[in-house]
């Protein structure tokens, strides 16, 4: 029996039935390419402000091993997630519920990228790197995905943490340990989190109720949302200026990562200030977008001050 | 095997001439894949031979 007829017999209707049918691209999508520039990008800020420097051949592959990693989380957490993707506006055209890609097949995919990357940048730079690399995949996959993020309203904030290693990996890949530095690379992130997701999930809070995400502003409502956007945007603000105080950056950084966070507060306080019978959320919107920025000028700055420092 | 093997479709999936046109765009991303790898390999062996790689003695005398 043919196994679309052997399909068929089980109830599933023939043109229903899983094929192997995506196309190409449709497999890049599973690897995220959006969180995975993201990834790549603070990977790199992370291994190029290191003081030991990089092969830029070694620093190369490693990139491209942590690019891959973090596209085997992003294609793992669409398998596990496929059934919540199917019913959110935002996820729903995503391979997986919209029929392009077996389930099956993105757990295979993503199992092997995710194994390989990790032996791949073990070769390539060192074992504490992969073992970070190895860590932040499963983290993210059975951690975040696979049990916080359906479970609790802190889910962002906890998952997070995989979110805010990749600089800690770039790090590593170039000196072999981690240090101080790394871990305000790490902890800039993993506080930008919080405000970051809160303030998307505040205007598409109806997506995630119907798929039953224990989002903060659906679990706990937009008060205790805007103050916990407040409590984490604060202390962003102070380790955003950290980096100057431990010579990895200087003065002139300090002073426009206070400008920027004091940017980021004052945008977030207009957030806490927004009534409930705000439909349209003008403030969410634009945190969202600001939050985006100052991450990346943050970053940028202590690449570029590097740079310039370099000889 | 018997005569008509040969000639006759085969029984199963007949693909459609779009899923034939994925298929082939699955097998050269793959292709494209594993050359890449290759190359990293290939990078990634001559940076950690480093420039000495000729010079190196292979036993202990100094």
């Amino acid at each position: 029996m043919a196994y679309i007829e052997r399909r068929e017999a089980e109830g599933v209707a023939a043109d229903t039935v899983p094929i192997h049918d995506g196309a190409a691209g449709d497999y890049v999508q599973l690897l995220k390419p959006r969180v995975m520039s993201l990834v790549v990008f603070t990977a790199f800020v992370g291994m190029v402000i290191a003081p030991t420097g990089i092969n830029p051949i070694i620093g190369f592959v490693s990139l491209v091993a942590i690019a891959v990693g973090a596209g085997a989380a992003g294609a793992l957490n669409m398998w596990y997630d496929a059934d919540i993707d199917r019913v959110m506006a935002r996820t729903a055209r995503r391979p997986i519920p919209s029929g392009r890609v077996p389930a099956g097949d993105a757990l295979v995919f993503g199992a092997w990228l995710g194994a390989g990357s990790v032996v791949f940048l073990g070769l390539a730079a060192n074992y504490v790197a992969a073992g970070l690399l190895a860590f932040t995949i499963l983290f993210y996959v059975f951690v975040y995905t696979a049990w916080l993020k359906r479970s609790t309203p802190q889910n962002i904030v906890i998952g997070g943490v995989a979110g805010a290693l990749p600089p800690m990996i770039g790090w590593a890949a170039a000196t072999g340990t981690v240090s101080m530095e790394s871990f305000v690379l790490f902890l800039i992130i993993f506080l930008w989190t919080p405000p970051h997701s809160w303030a998307l999930a505040l205007y598409r809070s109806d997506d995630y109720a119907r798929a039953g995400i224990p989002m903060l502003p659906v679990a706990k409502g937009l008060r205790a949302t805007q103050i916990q956007m407040l409590a984490y945007s604060v202390p962003l603000a102070v380790v955003g200026v950290v980096p100057a105080f431990l010579g990895m950056a200087s003065p002139a950084y300090g002073v426009v990562a206070a400008i920027l966070g004091a940017a980021f507060v004052f945008l977030t306080w207009q957030v806490y200030r927004m009534p409930a019978t705000d439909k349209e959320m003008r403030p969410a919107r634009r945190l969202f977008a600001f939050s985006l920025l100052y991450l990346f000028l943050i970053f940028v700055m202590l690449l570029a001050e590097r740079g310039f420092a370099m000889p | 095997m018997t005569e008509t093997a040969v000639t006759e479709q085969p029984e199963g999936i007949r693909l459609s001439p779009e899923q034939r046109r994925r298929q082939r765009g699955r097998s050269v991303a793959i292709a494209v894949a594993l050359f890449a790898l290759v190359g990293l390999f290939y990078l990634l062996t001559i940076a950690k031979l480093g420039g000495g790689v000729l010079a190196a003695k292979i036993l202990g005398s100094s």
